[in-house]
C-alpha cells in the first residue's frame, strides 16, 4: 500500500512536470497541442543515449534533454504554430505519432539497464523511492516557481494576451508568432525534463510507452485542475495518478478492467467540459492593477529609498 | 513484372484504400462544414461500426463458406451497423457536443477527445484488445487484368464506396433536407430564421457521417482487421484526406481520400520508405498541405483557417 502511495507521488511529480509544460502551451497561450508524449519520448531517449551510449552523467543529460526537446519543439513549432485551434491539434497529434514512429525505427527494442543517477556519491536506485520523491518534487517545486514567475512576467502576460484575443494582441504590438513559439518551446522542454527524470527512475526506455494515451493524460491533468493555473495543474496530476493506481490501491485489480482508467479519463474530459470548463480550481487571478512581478516587487521593497517603482509594463 | 505494371498495381491498391478514406473523410467534412469543429470521435465510430458489422455477420452466418447467403448477410450486417452507428453518432452529438455549441472553441474539441477515448477503451474492455479477422463473404481469388491482379474484395470496396458517394451527392443536392443542410452550412443563424430546424439538420449530419463511417469501418476491416484502436490511425488519415480535398467540401473529401490512398500506396515504395514509417507519409502530406494550401484542393478561401 505504502509502495503504491510512493509510486503515485513519483508519477504525479513526473506528470506534474509535463503538465506544467502543457499548461504553458494550452493554459497560458491557448494552443491545443497534443504531442507531449513525443516530447516525453525525446527527453527519455536523449537521457538514455547520453547515460548509456556515451556513459556520461545523468546531470549532464538533464539540460541536454531539455535543450534537445526544446529544439525539436522549435523546429516543429515554426511551421505548425501558424495553424489555429483544431488544425494545430491534429498537426501536433500527427507530429507526436511521427516522433514515436521515428523513435521506434531508430531503436525498436529501447534501452535497458541505463546507469543510475548519482548525487555527491549517493546513487539513486529505483527501489529507494523516497529519494526519488525528493528529487522529482524538488524539480516540480523549482519549475512551478519558475513558471509562476513566467506567468506574471512580460512574456507571460503577452502569452495570455495572445490566448484572450490574438487580433487585439497583435494590434497592441505583440508579436503573436514569437510568443506562441516561445511558449511551445518552453512547454516542450518541460516534457523533455519529465522524460529525463522518468528514465532516471525506471532506467529503461521502451518506444512503445510513448503513445497518444500519454498526451491525453497530460491534457486531462491540465483540464482537470484548471487551465492556466499552476497549483491546479499539480492537483490535477495527483488526481490523475490516483485514478491510475486505483485498482492497486483498492486491491481490486482482478475486478476493475485495465481500460477503466482510460474510460475515466475520457469521461473526465467530457464531464469537465460540460459542467466546469475552467477546471476544479479555475483560472488563476491576475493582478492586472499592479503590473510588477513578484521579483520586481521584492527588489522595489529593498530599494524603497530610491523612490518609486519603475514604470514597467510595456504593451500588456 | 515491369516497373510500370508494378506501379499500376500500387495505384489499384491505393484506389481501394482511398475509397475507404473518402467514405470516412465525408463524415469529418460534413460535420466541419456545419459546425466548424473536428469530430475527434469519428474514427472510433468507424471502429464501433466494424465491430457491430463483424458481430452481426458472424451471428448470421457462423462459419459458413462463401455463398450467396453470406454475401446477403454481409450487406444486412452493413445495414444494421449503419443504423446503429447513426444512432450512436446522434447520441454523442446530443450529449457531448450540443451543450458546447456556443462555448469556447477548445471545449467541444476536448470533449470529442474524451468521447473518442471512452469509445476506444470501452471497446477494448468489451471485446478485448486482440485483433479479429473479418471473413470474406465471397471467394477472394485474385483476378488478373493484363498483369495487374485485383481481388473481388477490392472491387466490392470500390463499388460500395462509389454507390454511397453517389447516394450522398444525390441527397445533398436534390432533396429538401439536403438543401437545408447546405443552407445551414452556409449560414446557420439565417437558415434558422428561414425556418430550418438547425438542430435536426445537425443531428442528421452526424447520423449520415456516422453511417458512412460504419461502412468505411467494415470495408477497412478486410484490409486492417478489427481491433479497438483501429479507428485512431484510419480516422486520422481520413481527416488528412478531408483537409487535402478542402475541409467542409463534400466533393473535396472524395477526391482527397482517393488522392491520399494513391499517395500512400505509391509514395512509400517510390521513396523507399520502410513499412513502419508509412503513416509518416500521411502526416507529412497533412503538414505540407496545411502550410502551402490550407484550403485544400477544392476548399473555399476562408481566412479563419490558418
Amino acid at each position: 500500500m505504502l509502495n503504491f502511495f510512493q509510486l503515485i507521488l513519483i508519477y504525479a511529480g513526473i506528470y506534474a512536470l509535463m503538465a506544467i509544460g502543457q499548461n504553458c502551451i494550452t493554459g497560458y497561450t491557448g494552443m491545443l497541442s497534443l504531442c507531449h508524449a513525443g516530447f516525453f519520448c525525446i527527453g527519455s531517449y536523449a537521457t538514455a543515449i547520453i547515460c548509456k551510449t556515451f556513459g556520461l552523467s545523468f546531470w549532464l543529460s538533464l539540460p541536454v534533454a531539455a535543450v534537445a526537446t526544446g529544439l525539436v519543439g522549435l523546429i516543429i513549432g515554426i511551421p505548425t504554430l501558424r495553424l489555429k485551434g483544431d488544425y494545430l491539434c491534429i498537426a501536433t497529434l500527427g507530429l507526436g505519432e511521427i516522433i514515436r514512429n521515428v523513435a521506434t525505427n531508430f531503436n525498436p527494442v529501447g534501452y535497458n539497464s541505463i546507469p543510475r543517477a548519482s548525487l555527491f556519491g549517493y546513487q539513486f536506485a529505483s527501489r529507494n523511492k523516497l529519494a526519488f520523491i525528493f528529487l522529482i518534487w524538488a524539480f516540480v517545486l523549482i519549475f512551478y516557481i519558475l513558471f509562476q514567475q513566467l506567468a506574471h512576467s512580460r512574456l507571460g502576460r503577452a502569452m495570455i494576451a495572445v490566448r484572450e484575443d490574438e487580433v487585439a494582441a497583435q494590434s497592441n504590438g505583440i508579436n503573436v508568432t514569437k510568443y506562441k513559439i516561445s511558449s511551445f518551446v518552453l512547454g516542450a522542454a518541460m516534457g523533455g525534463i519529465a522524460g529525463c527524470l522518468q528514465t532516471a527512475y525506471t532506467l529503461t526506455v521502451q518506444p512503445g510507452s510513448f503513445t497518444f494515451m500519454v498526451s491525453v493524460m497530460v491534457l486531462c491533468t491540465v483540464v482537470l485542475g484548471g487551465m492556466g493555473n499552476g497549483k491546479a495543474v499539480i492537483l490535477g496530476a495527483f488526481i490523475i495518478q490516483f485514478i491510475s493506481y486505483l485498482p492497486q490501491l483498492t486491491g481490486l485489480t482482478n475486478v476493475i478492467p485495465a481500460q477503466a482508467k482510460q474510460i475515466i479519463y475520457g469521461l473526465l474530459l467530457v464531464v469537465m467540459m460540460l459542467w466546469r470548463p475552467q477546471g476544479i480550481l479555475g483560472r488563476d487571478k491576475y493582478r492586472y492593477g499592479d503590473p510588477r512581478t513578484r521579483m520586481e516587487k521584492l527588489s522595489d521593497f529593498f530599494r524603497r529609498d530610491k523612490k518609486g517603482s519603475r514604470a514597467k509594463g510595456g504593451a500588456v | 513484372m515491369s516497373t510500370l505494371t508494378l506501379y499500376m498495381q500500387y495505384i489499384v491498391n491505393g484506389l481501394t484504400l482511398g475509397a475507404i478514406y473518402s467514405l470516412i473523410a465525408l463524415g469529418y467534412t460534413m460535420v466541419y462544414g456545419i459546425l466548424k469543429f473536428i469530430n475527434f470521435a469519428h474514427g472510433d465510430i468507424l471502429m464501433v461500426g466494424a465491430f457491430i458489422g463483424l458481430l452481426v455477420y458472424t451471428a448470421l452466418t457462423g462459419d459458413a463458406s462463401p455463398s450467396a447467403w453470406t454475401l446477403t448477410a454481409f450487406f444486412i450486417s452493413m445495414l444494421v451497423s449503419m443504423v446503429a452507428c447513426a444512432i450512436l453518432g446522434m447520441l454523442i452529438e446530443r450529449v457531448a457536443y450540443k451543450p458546447l455549441r456556443n462555448a469556447n472553441r477548445l471545449a467541444p474539441l476536448l470533449s470529442a477527445i474524451g468521447v473518442s477515448f471512452i469509445l476506444s477503451n470501452g471497446a477494448a474492455w468489451i471485446f478485448g484488445t486482440q485483433s479479429r479477422r473479418f471473413p470474406y463473404p465471397f471467394e477472394n481469388e485474385p483476378m488478373h487484368i493484363g498483369s495487374i491482379s485485383i481481388t473481388p474484395h477490392q472491387i466490392v470496396v470500390i463499388a460500395v464506396s462509389v454507390i454511397m458517394m453517389v447516394l450522398l451527392t444525390f441527397f445533398v443536392n436534390k432533396t429538401r433536407m439536403g438543401k437545408a443542410m447546405r443552407a445551414t452550412s452556409l449560414d446557420q443563424p439565417t437558415s434558422q430564421l428561414m425556418g430550418i430546424n438547425v438542430n435536426r439538420v445537425i443531428s442528421l449530419t452526424f447520423a449520415i457521417g456516422s453511417a458512412l463511417a460504419a461502412v468505411g469501418g467494415i470495408l477497412a476491416a478486410f484490409d486492417f482487421r478489427v481491433y479497438p484502436s483501429m479507428g485512431t490511425m484510419t480516422g486520422l488519415k481520413a481527416f488528412v484526406a478531408a483537409v487535402i480535398g478542402g475541409i467542409g467540401n463534400i466533393q473535396g473529401a472524395m477526391i482527397g481520400g482517393v488522392l491520399l490512398g494513391i499517395l500512400e500506396a505509391v509514395g512509400a515504395p517510390l521513396l523507399h520508405i520502410p513499412n513502419g514509417m508509412k503513416d509518416t507519409v500521411a502526416f507529412a502530406v497533412l503538414i505540407i498541405v496545411l502550410l502551402v494550401k490550407p484550403d485544400g484542393i477544392l476548399g473555399k478561401n476562408e481566412r479563419e483557417k490558418i
